[in-house]
């Protein structure tokens, strides 16, 4: 068995990855990156559209644009990473398994580690479409990947399930291909995917939108035939008499992402609601020493926000080897933050109250769109420790707050706060 | 030339025959209509090896379940496939049903089954499976139920099959039967095959197929049973849960898997259309609500698949097991439930069929009853691992994260007698696709490997068979078929 030693390991390269690893290697820290894919980048890869960077570079990239870059610096700063190579197994004590044609099995001693293991899609068995199961069914990443990266069409006319950013380019891509998008369904009864998606990718288009509807049904022995959409009412309930039957030879699943954790699972992370590792403001989970960031943690909107977590993953990721590593370190004081009305979920998890004179970084989503709302922190013995109006909040759009919390007076007793997204009183709303 | 036997099934039913029947001194052949073995009530069922005490005694049905769970033991050893007996509990949930459960036991272990045992204490049932509702009052234990993947069982005993020398053919729909002096020729769409004897193992055909040689004297219908499946993550059981039964069915039931996920249902409706395994709205939410009566809090969040399979339910809602009029005909259909328990016990009823109608029963001196076990990543400790890896470079590719599964286990599932040819032949077969992401990462590596290995464009590749394929066109291919001359390169 061949065995390694590096102060980091960064398990996966995509946008996350490089940017982690990037940040650790100009600390003059020895990093190590292993991806299971034969190629450096990860999902940015197939995501040949435009629109990323325009935060972190100000410019306009395609996704293999965007990841070129973090890929020149990797090389230039001579990072070494291990390709088409599977982690199989981290554990407590920071060893990871990792195995490839060329190695065989890998032993990697860290002093830390990165989870940068990004998300996959939800399938159809997560939202129980009944019917037949033919062939023709995709999510909608996987779609992209055989047009954008294999070249192949996976089929010629397509209902595409779910406003998801991915089936939305997808539908722009396809119909750029000659095939027929007949429409892109939406349970909700809003778009789930950015606006500028919805405007760039179906209305420039005509691909129809049709938003309080679902599949309802799938025909087709062999390959998928059509689909029956119907009308849901509040509770997503089907409405009865509302079905209507769109012929298709294809059906792409833009249902939604879920952070990819089977690992963190195993080496004993505990995961919070959103599917993510449960995370304190420097973004370490549960298990000293080993940081997430970037879709594993949370999905973000935009790679541009996954490469900002991940740079602050690495930083704290510097702090912890110079600093806190191999110490024996006071009982963990912590103060949770709890999803209150209308939030999602929150991160960090969990604060520690060592840290609370710092400017921590709250990221959350609203459970559904609102207007002129008020977002509020409040402390377990419901003091209001920090509020601000908004606008419009939308699920699709990730919320974020720097906050310092004992400026804001927070009372370092207590033990928990809960982030409210409620609606505003009258009198405050003139304050837009 | 001139079978001795020809099978026309590849089902569990058709392939355990096949494989029971290599021993001997006999040409075999085994005809299946779709493109791989395993696609019909096999592949969908609830994968329950029933201790036997279910049927009402007057039922052929009844004896071989009994005899076919002990032949599960021999079987196991044999042709290592996945099988655990971790024993099944009927629930009552109602005093008045104790009654049942005591019936059903007394008369059980009068016929044989070992180990039942009514269970009364609370504390005691919930000790063995925690999940099971607070409202239980009693259940029937039956330790030497058990759990099998049957589509697993049904490789192995169809790989074993081969090694000894009975020939698969698949993608042969039969067509039409001729009986002439003593030999049957079975007219497939390209194909023509002879043999002396013919046993119609159909399953859900196996009236159409019975009435090509002019036996009509049963009727088979489908009934349909829809699914539920869980992530492995999510639940763990260690007892099969039925509820207590009525008089329709042994009801829906709740039950671990031999990979470790759980399953709900079946429900039962009887339907017309033979090729019918859609799910339905309304049945999956049938069987959730049944299910929670036993388990109360499924993960309901957290099924990863839902589906349908078709039993084949005879007008007798018996075995039709008949060594019949038509000399060499034997009938082996309307094997619903339990028939997946039944199969071994079925088998050597076969046998002994042939042996009355002469044909040659001489055991073969190179038989070979033992089916290698598969090698799986999984099973091989870190220094095995490593070991494997350098010998063999395939198996430190990994392919489906889920599962876990390497390129080597895929290439040998394509390779192995009676190999796979499809993406699902593959999925069954080695499980890359069958975890939580579905095929979201594996399936275009699983393409490619096909495509290699088959040697066949990516167009080619299909999911289960004709009709079924995954790509339709290159890029550009479509759109350039609206452009003048464009599609002339």
């Amino acid at each position: 068995m061949k065995k390694y030693k590096s102060d980091v390991v960064v398990i996966g390269a995509g946008a996350g990855g490089l940017a982690a690893a990037i940040e650790v290697k100009k600390a003059d820290l020895e990093v190590l990156i292993i991806e299971r894919d034969k190629e450096l980048g990860g999902i940015t890869l197939q995501c040949i559209h435009n629109g990323f960077g325009l935060k972190e570079f100000e410019e306009e990239l395609t996704g293999p644009e965007y990841a070129q870059r973090f890929i020149n610096q990797v090389k230039e700063l001579k990072i070494p990473f291990l390709l088409d190579s599977m982690v199989i197994e981290i554990t407590k004590e920071k060893l990871v398994y990792a195995v490839n044609r060329n190695e065989g099995l890998i032993e990697i001693e860290a002093k830390a580690i990165i989870l940068a293991m990004g998300c996959r899609e939800k399938t159809r068995g997560a939202i129980n479409i009944p019917g037949f199961r033919p062939a023709g069914i995709y999510t909608a990443g996987q779609a992209q990947r055989f047009v954008n990266i294999e070249g192949y069409l996976p089929g010629n006319t397509y209902v595409i399930l779910g406003s998801g950013d991915i089936g939305m380019i997808m539908a722009r891509r396809l119909t750029w291909e000659g095939c027929k998008v007949k429409a892109v369904v939406e349970i909700q009864p809003y778009v789930s995917g950015l606006l500028r998606n919805q405007v760039q990718c179906l209305e420039d288009y005509d691909i129809p939108l049709i938003t309080s509807y679902t599949v309802t049904k799938i025909h087709g022995r062999e390959r998928i035939k059509g689909v029956t959409v119907s009308k849901v009412g509040r509770n997503f309930d089907r409405i009865i008499g509302s079905d209507k039957f769109i012929e298709c030879d294809t059906l792409l699943l833009s249902v939604g992402l879920i952070p990819e954790n089977e690992l963190t699972l195993e080496a004993g992370a505990e995961l919070s609601k959103n599917g993510g590792p449960l995370v304190d403001e420097n973004l370490e989970t549960t298990i000293d020493g080993i940081f997430a960031c970037g879709n594993v943690l949370q999905v973000h909107d935009l790679v541009d926000l996954v490469t900002a977590e991940a740079k602050r993953a690495g930083k704290n990721v510097i702090e912890y080897i110079n600093s806190r590593y191999g110490k024996d370190l006071m009982k963990k004081e912590i103060i949770k933050c709890v999803p209150g009305e209308n939030v999602n979920y929150v991160k960090p998890d969990i604060i520690n109250k060592r840290n609370l004179s710092e400017e921590i970084i709250f990221t959350f989503r609203v459970r559904h769109p609102d207007r002129r709302v008020l977002i509020q922190f409040k402390d377990n013995l419901q003091k209001i420790i920090y509020k601000k109006n908004k606008f419009y909040v939308i699920p699709s759009e990730m919320l974020e707050l720097n906050i310092n919390l004992e400026e804001s007076g927070i009372n370092p007793d207590c033990k928990s706060i809960t982030i409210d997204v409620i609606p505003r009183p009258e009198v405050l709303i003139e304050e837009d | 030339m001139i079978y001795d036997v020809i099978i026309i099934g590849g089902g569990v039913t058709g392939c355990c025959i096949a494989r029971n029947l290599s021993k001997y001194d006999l040409k075999i052949a085994l005809l299946e209509k779709e493109a791989d073995i395993a696609s019909g009530t096999t592949k969908a069922n609830s994968g329950v090896v029933h201790a036997g005490f279910a049927s009402p005694r007057e039922y052929v049905k009844r004896d071989m379940c009994i005899e076919g769970n002990k032949l599960y033991t021999q079987a196991f050893e044999e042709l290592n496939f996945s099988f655990q007996r971790i024993g099944s509990f009927v629930v009552a949930l109602e005093d008045n049903q104790i009654v049942k459960l005591e019936e059903q036991r007394k008369q059980g272990t009068q016929d044989g089954i070992p180990g039942l045992e009514v269970i009364l204490d609370k504390k005691k049932i919930k000790y063995m499976e925690p999940n099971i509702t607070d409202d239980v009052v009693g259940v029937l234990h039956a330790p030497t139920a058990g759990i099998v993947s049957p589509y697993g069982m049904t490789y192995a005993l169809a790989e074993n099959a081969a090694m000894n020398g009975v020939k698969f053919f698949r993608n042969q729909k039969v067509r039409r039967i001729n009986h002439q002096n003593y030999t049957f020729v079975i007219k497939t769409k390209d194909k023509e095959f002879k043999a002396n004897n013919v046993i119609n193992a159909a399953g859900v055909y196996g009236a159409k197929i019975s009435k090509m040689v002019g036996l009509d004297y049963f009727k088979i219908m489908p009934r349909k049973g829809e699914y539920i499946i869980f992530d492995r993550n999510a639940m763990h059981l260690n007892k099969i849960l039925f509820p207590t039964p009525t008089k329709v069915s042994k009801g829906i039931l709740i039950c671990p898997t031999v990979s470790g996920n759980t399953f709900v249902g079946p429900n039962a409706h009887n339907i017309t259309d033979k090729k019918d395994i859609s799910t339905t709205e309304a049945g999956l939410k049938e069987i959730l609500e049944s299910g929670r009566n036993l388990v109360p809090n499924l993960p309901v969040r957290a099924s990863i698949r839902n589906f349908a399979g078709l039993r084949a339910v005879p007008d007798t809602y018996d075995f039709v097991i008949d060594n019949t009029d038509v000399y060499g005909f034997i009938n082996v259909v309307g094997i619903l439930s339990p028939g997946l328990s039944s199969c071994y016990a079925i088998a050597k009823r076969v046998i002994e069929f042939l042996e009355l109608l002469g044909a040659n029963m001489t055991v073969k001196e190179d038989y070979n009853p033992i089916r290698p076990k598969p090698e799986r990543f999984k099973d091989f400790s870190k220094i095995e691992l490593d070991i494997k890896i350098k010998e063999d470079p395939t198996w430190g590719r990994i392919i489906c994260r889920c599962e876990t599964i390497p390129e080597r286990e895929i290439i040998d599932a394509i390779h192995s007698p009676v190999g796979a040819t499809t993406l699902d032949g593959i999925k069954f077969r080695c499980r890359p696709g069958m975890g939580r992401c579905q095929g979201g990462f594996c399936r275009p590596r699983l393409i490619e490997i096909l495509s290699r290995e088959l040697n066949i464009p990516y167009e080619d590749v299909v999911k289960m068979g004709e009709e079924t394929n995954f790509l339709v066109a290159k890029t550009k291919e479509i759109a350039l078929q609206s452009v003048e001359g464009g599609n002339k390169e």
